[in-house]
């Protein structure tokens, strides 16, 4: 065998072997869970664990859900998300249409600027935030989660869809206004039908953004507590296989949009989606 | 149908000047074309009659209103894009039919244009196909037929055929020119392939760094060039500029001499390649470096004189590269150019 091969060969070993890793990193822990999840008091603490986690049935799931303050935490949560994906999607599309179409002094310190707001720490915001939403009546709203959770997804909107927006050929929009379009119909009949899956999915994202998010719903909140917020008070005092069915629960959602709109998560990161 | 007037129109980005007080008149009817090197204004120009850029100052009249300040979609004009831009989420029937569906036309006037327009431009068989599935000589057909459908007073084109490969954009030309002959319809095309404009447009304006060098029928251009850069620009290959010293009224060169009227000791002579006869002895002395057969002409490049020229002699004439040649230039066809400004001598440019 000849040094090239061996190479080669080595380097498709590593290659994929850093595949499987990256993979083992994600699916591993998701699939612990979920075997957590489906096998109830017993399925926990069983060793050898059983390989497939629904051949204990349904029944500790079951179980989860029918704890008082489930559904309603969840509710709660799918409406704070989709507030927030609502907000960040009506501000951040128009933001991401100025970046992408127009010119304008300071538009790449603008655009770190929107980046930069992620790397602020929610922490240091979190008293006068509450303070504030105490004033105001925000707070233990789930419109004040949802303000809060728009700000936090807002970056990701208006990045995402001004990498769209830029996608779409300016001539297009041109031609539609020499054939008769106002500025709006044109953006009506022309650019929103063509940016129309990636916003659903910059939309989606969003809603993962909030869904997923714990600290400003548990600081923000009492009673109107949304999914994670509940999860983290009950966790410390429930059963071991209680907190593995709502982290189970918790990620459900995420897992599924993701996988639903990874294609354009890629083209938002600047790598190619075709 | 209905002219242009461009009135002193002008442009900058910034301290940049892309237009320098442009003023320019297109007739009802006609097919004019702007030609120059990217980068002279052309498309800019072509951008502020559409209305998709603002002018500095001037003003713009369409069929004499002033539609200076008036948005695309009033100006009663139609474009057509270098890159096509036609919709891709739109079926080409729908994309034909969309400045009559945004005009409020009634369906059947719709169909009876829209089957015009497709008639004209071949694509009759792909109306219910999606651009997608096009290729880039189809796609330009819609584009040009979406324009057409309108009946617009005025088409503009930016470049259209500079994506299609080569024979490709000789077809698509004639057949361009033969559309909008029995259309009749005012036409800017904006080009910087001078012989697309040539074969296409009733006249020809040569745009250099912001301004309009000549403005001339085609043939005219190409025989009487106002300046230097237009003689170099048109033609290929482009014009020899040969310059000759000046003395008592006459131009020498070698054995060559012709009376001229200037003041300055050194004039430049822009002779076509094929305005150059071999002859038995006088004349330019022309020493052959490379020999190009184009089939229809034999291609010299040589240098008279130590200034580089080329020669387009019969296809059957024995030349190698080393010989001297005598050239004899046919006196009428010279245009004497002032070296100082770069324009002729004896022309208003």
């Amino acid at each position: 065998m000849s040094e090239a091969t061996v190479s080669l060969r080595l380097r498709r070993v590593m290659f994929w072997s850093g595949i499987a890793m990256l993979c083992a990193w994600v699916l591993v822990p998701i699939y612990l869970i979920a075997l957590g999840a489906f096998g109830g008091r017993a399925g926990v603490f069983r060793w050898p664990k059983n390989l497939l986690p629904w051949d204990s049935g349904l029944a500790a799931m079951q179980a989860f859900l029918a704890v008082e303050g489930v559904w309603t935490a969840a509710l709660n949560g799918a409406l704070v998300a989709c507030l927030t994906m609502l907000f960040s999607l009506l501000l951040g599309a128009p933001a991401g249409y100025a970046l992408a179409r127009y010119r304008f002094a300071g538009q790449d310190a603008f655009r770190m600027l929107v980046v930069l707001t992620r790397a602020f720490p929610l922490a240091i915001l979190a008293l006068p935030l509450t303070v504030t939403f105490i004033r105001t009546g925000l707070y233990d709203t789930p419109l004040g989660v949802a303000l809060v959770h728009t700000a936090l997804a807002l970056p990701f909107t208006a990045l995402v869809s001004s990498s769209l927006f830029m996608g779409i050929p300016r001539e297009l929009e041109e031609a539609a206004w020499v054939f008769g379009c106002t500025g709006l119909q044109a953006f009506r009949k022309i650019v929103l039908p063509l940016a129309l899956p990636g916003l659903a999915a910059a939309a989606i994202f969003s809603f993962v953004i909030s869904w997923n998010e714990v600290f400003a719903a548990s600081v923000l909140t009492v009673r109107n507590r949304t999914l994670t917020a509940y999860l983290l008070t009950v966790l410390a005092e429930s059963p071991l296989h209680f907190r593995f069915a709502g982290g189970f629960l918790l990620i459900l959602p995420s897992v599924i949009f993701i996988f639903a709109v990874r294609k354009y998560l890629f083209a938002m990161w600047g790598i190619a989606n075709r | 149908m209905a002219g242009i007037r461009i009135d002193a129109i002008e442009k900058r980005f910034g301290a940049a000047r892309a237009l320098e007080q442009l003023t320019l008149d297109v007739e009802d009817g006609e097919f004019l074309a702007l030609l120059g090197p990217s980068g002279c204004g052309k498309t800019t120009l072509l951008r502020i009659i559409a209305g998709l850029e603002t002018q500095t100052s001037g003003r713009i009249f369409i069929g004499g209103r002033d539609v200076s300040a008036l948005p695309p979609r009033e100006r009663g004009l139609a474009m057509v894009f270098q890159n096509y831009a036609v919709f891709p989420h739109m079926t080409v029937y729908e994309n034909v039919a969309f400045g009559l569906r945004m005009k409020g036309a009634a369906d059947a006037e719709v169909k009876k244009q829209v089957e015009r327009a497709a008639g004209l431009l071949h694509i009759e068989p792909y109306l219910e196909r999606y651009p997608a599935k096009l290729s880039g000589g189809q796609r330009q057909r819609v584009a040009v037929a979406r324009a057409l459908a309108v009946q617009p007073a005025v088409l503009l084109m930016d470049e259209p055929l500079s994506n299609l490969d080569a024979l490709l954009r000789l077809e698509m030309r004639s057949e361009l020119k033969s559309v909008l002959n029995s259309s009749g319809t005012t036409t800017v095309y904006v080009t910087h392939d001078q012989t697309e404009a040539m074969g296409l447009a009733d006249r020809i304006a040569v745009m250099h760094k912001g301004v309009i060098e000549q403005i001339d029928r085609p043939q005219a251009l190409y025989e009487r060039p106002a300046t230097r850069f237009v003689g170099g620009f048109v033609g290929s290959p482009p014009m020899n500029f040969i310059d000759m010293p000046v003395k008592a009224g006459l131009a020498r060169l070698g054995d060559f001499a012709n009376p001229v009227s200037t003041g300055r000791d050194t004039i430049t002579a822009g002779i076509r390649a094929e305005d150059i006869a071999v002859v038995e002895r006088g004349g330019l002395p022309f020493d052959v470096m490379v020999c190009e057969p184009l089939g229809s002409t034999l291609l010299l490049t040589g240098r008279v004189a130590g200034q580089l020229a080329r020669v387009a002699v019969r296809p059957d004439a024995v030349v190698a590269p080393g010989d001297r040649l005598n050239l004899e230039p046919s006196p009428g066809r010279i245009v004497w150019i002032d070296p100082a400004n770069g324009k002729a001598i004896g022309q208003a440019a």
